[in-house]
């Protein structure tokens, strides 16, 4: 029996025979913590007896998640963090450089890798078929300081997509429909991995927002096989030597095969206070919006950008609507400038935050009021998450946040593209 | 763990409670502050839940417990809280091996057998929940050796303490 792209990465790292079922020690490629989850993590890694990483050049810290930090505490953290950093010698990315998960896709992740951070969205760098998951605060610690995890490995469910995305459909879409489909905690444990014909077609930006939200069905992680695009994308981010082909084997055994074809999909909203309660926009039409928030590490990178620039060029945002865009990451944000399309977000009334985490996790820069209603381009909706267990949030593509923010209620972007 | 059997009341909440159910990110600024980030657990779900938990009571959840971010301080403020053991139908994954490695037992079984305020006797060794107030047992999840083992040394930084290394067969 073949293997599937999750056995096959942990077979690597662990050499060993790595089947389903199987618990493994592999080897980690990146071990990375960010400014909330990070300070218990150090605590963990010297309260263990640690002093020394396993990895330095393979281990980094972001200060994203309260950057700039909104109090004396938070700053404190960050002042832990550094000296940390300092002591070590690991990597330390600074307040503005952006979100860990999109400096890990830009600077790190590589085909074949296995990645821990203490943060959920760690799946993220899947998009670049790495093995990366989210782990708490002392399965990072052990990881700094041994430059190895254990691992279940894990069934997969193969995600086979065909056709096309339509105009005003786009890969937020496709990961809400499927985990509207698979539910909050169908694939509890498993792998995804993305398949078939279509992903010629599906961008770096777009697997990555893909990768991101995979952890929102439950699942352990989500790979996409290597291909051009991967190759691609590698050689612009300068690592084109780091490309590897992987792929998972024809005979592979998959616990499930989900179909999707894209050019049957429609723009969808996912109500509160579940990622998995999707409908499509339709249904949410009308429901007026008092916050829009485009970015995070789902989808504040430059092609979401480009998207909600084009929608936006030459119309303002309705004046009962506060439009929040925060870029992914510094690389973003200065290309985003060079395209223009900082100048026109500015210009359509939207307020830009720095290169982080922003509204997304609810500290800082967009606390939601009592009864507000915000429109996300982010990865939850859970009660309380935008800091304010009285407000609502709805989740959506970019297109259909920059439509909704023209409109300020819930529109189809269709309806303004 | 040196106790392999619990006696409690249970405390029954409902599905989907999520990370930001437990501890919220707008208390972030008190996750090196431990004992007053633990004041505010589950605080959103039910503002009792911490003056309602008597040291030693189980904490009874329906499906997809600690869905959500991987805050490894979420299942240490519900130990802080004075929970003995978390049941569920179901767990998400990282909110689970976080409740093994704080030292947190958390098991999955049939709640839908156990009724708020229950008295339940859970016995870790023979893997078994009695309900005492109605009779019911229910059998729960063996876990992997790996993590029956770092549950056995109290959590993950004890465990690498006596062992430095992780012990798989």
């Amino acid at each position: 029996m073949g293997k599937t792209l999750a056995e096959k990465i942990l077979s690597l790292k662990s050499h060993s025979d790595a089947r389903v079922g199987d618990i493994v020690i592999a080897e980690v490629d990146l071990a990375f913590l960010q400014d909330t989850t990070g300070p218990l993590t150090i605590r963990q890694f010297k309260e263990s007896g640690f002093q020394v990483l396993a990895q330095p050049q393979r281990t980094a810290i972001f200060l994203d998640h309260a950057a700039p930090s909104p109090s004396g505490q938070l700053s404190n953290d960050h002042i832990f963090l550094r000296r940390f950093a300092k002591e070590t010698g690991c990597y330390i990315y600074e307040v503005g450089d952006g979100i860990c998960h999109q400096l890990v896709a830009e600077h790190f992740a590589n085909p074949g890798d296995v990645i821990v951070g203490s943060d959920s969205h760690t799946v993220t760098a899947g998009a670049l078929g790495a093995f990366a998951t989210g782990m708490g605060s002392s399965d990072v610690a052990v990881a700094l300081a041994l430059g190895k995890t254990w691992f279940r490995v894990p069934e997969s469910f193969l995600i086979n997509l065909s056709g096309a995305f339509p105009k005003g459909i786009y890969a937020k879409d496709l990961i809400l429909y499927l985990i509207g489909q698979i539910r909050a905690d169908g694939a509890t444990y498993k792998a995804l991995e993305f398949s078939g014909e279509a992903l010629a077609r599906v961008t770096m930006p777009q697997r990555l927002t893909m990768a991101n939200m995979v952890v929102e069905a439950g699942a352990k992680v989500g790979l996409f096989p290597s291909d051009e695009v991967t190759k691609d994308f590698l050689l612009a981010q300068g690592r084109g030597d780091n490309y590897k082909a992987l792929f998972p084997d024809a005979d592979a055994d998959y616990e499930r095969v989900i179909s999707v074809n894209l050019a049957q999909l429609e723009p969808v909203v996912s109500f509160p206070h579940q990622v998995d309660n999707v409908f499509p926009v339709g249904q949410a039409k009308g429901i007026k919006v008092q916050q829009v928030f485009i970015g995070t590490c789902t989808n504040g990178r430059l092609e979401d950008l480009a998207v909600v620039a084009d929608i936006i060029q030459g119309k303002r945002r309705h004046p009962d609507t506060r439009l929040l865009i925060a870029p992914a990451s510094r690389q973003v944000l200065i290309q985003a400038m060079r395209e223009g399309y900082i100048q026109s977000l500015i210009g359509a009334g939207a307020t830009i935050l720095p290169p982080g985490c922003a509204a997304c996790l609810g500290l800082h820069q967009g606390v939601l009021g009592d009864g507000e209603v915000c429109l996300s381009t982010a990865n939850r909706n859970f009660k309380g998450r935008m800091g304010n267990p009285k407000a609502t949030i709805y989740l959506a593509s970019p297109a259909t946040a920059a439509a909704s923010a023209i409109r300020g209620e819930v529109t189809d972007p269709r309806e303004v593209m | 763990m040196s106790d392999l059997v619990f006696k409690g009341k249970a405390i029954k909440l409902g599905d989907n409670i999520s990370t930001d159910d437990i501890i919220p990110g707008r208390f972030a600024h008190l996750r090196s502050h431990l004992p007053e980030l633990a004041k505010h657990v589950l605080e959103d779900t039910d503002p009792a839940f911490v003056t309602k938990v008597k040291q030693g009571a189980f904490l009874v959840a329906g499906k997809n417990f600690g869905l959500g971010s991987s805050r490894e301080h979420a299942p240490v403020v519900i130990k802080m809280s004075g929970i003995s053991v978390i049941l569920a139908k179901s767990v998400a994954r990282i909110f689970f091996r976080n409740a093994v490695n704080v030292g947190l037992p958390m098991f999955i079984c049939d709640t839908n057998k156990i009724a708020d305020g229950d008295k339940l006797e859970v016995d870790l060794a023979q893997g078994r929940v009695k309900n005492l107030t109605n009779g019911a047992e229910l059998a729960f999840n063996k876990l992997p050796e790996v993590m029956l083992k770092i549950l056995e040394g109290g959590g993950l930084v004890p465990y690498i303490k006596k062992y430095g290394d992780f012990k798989v067969r």
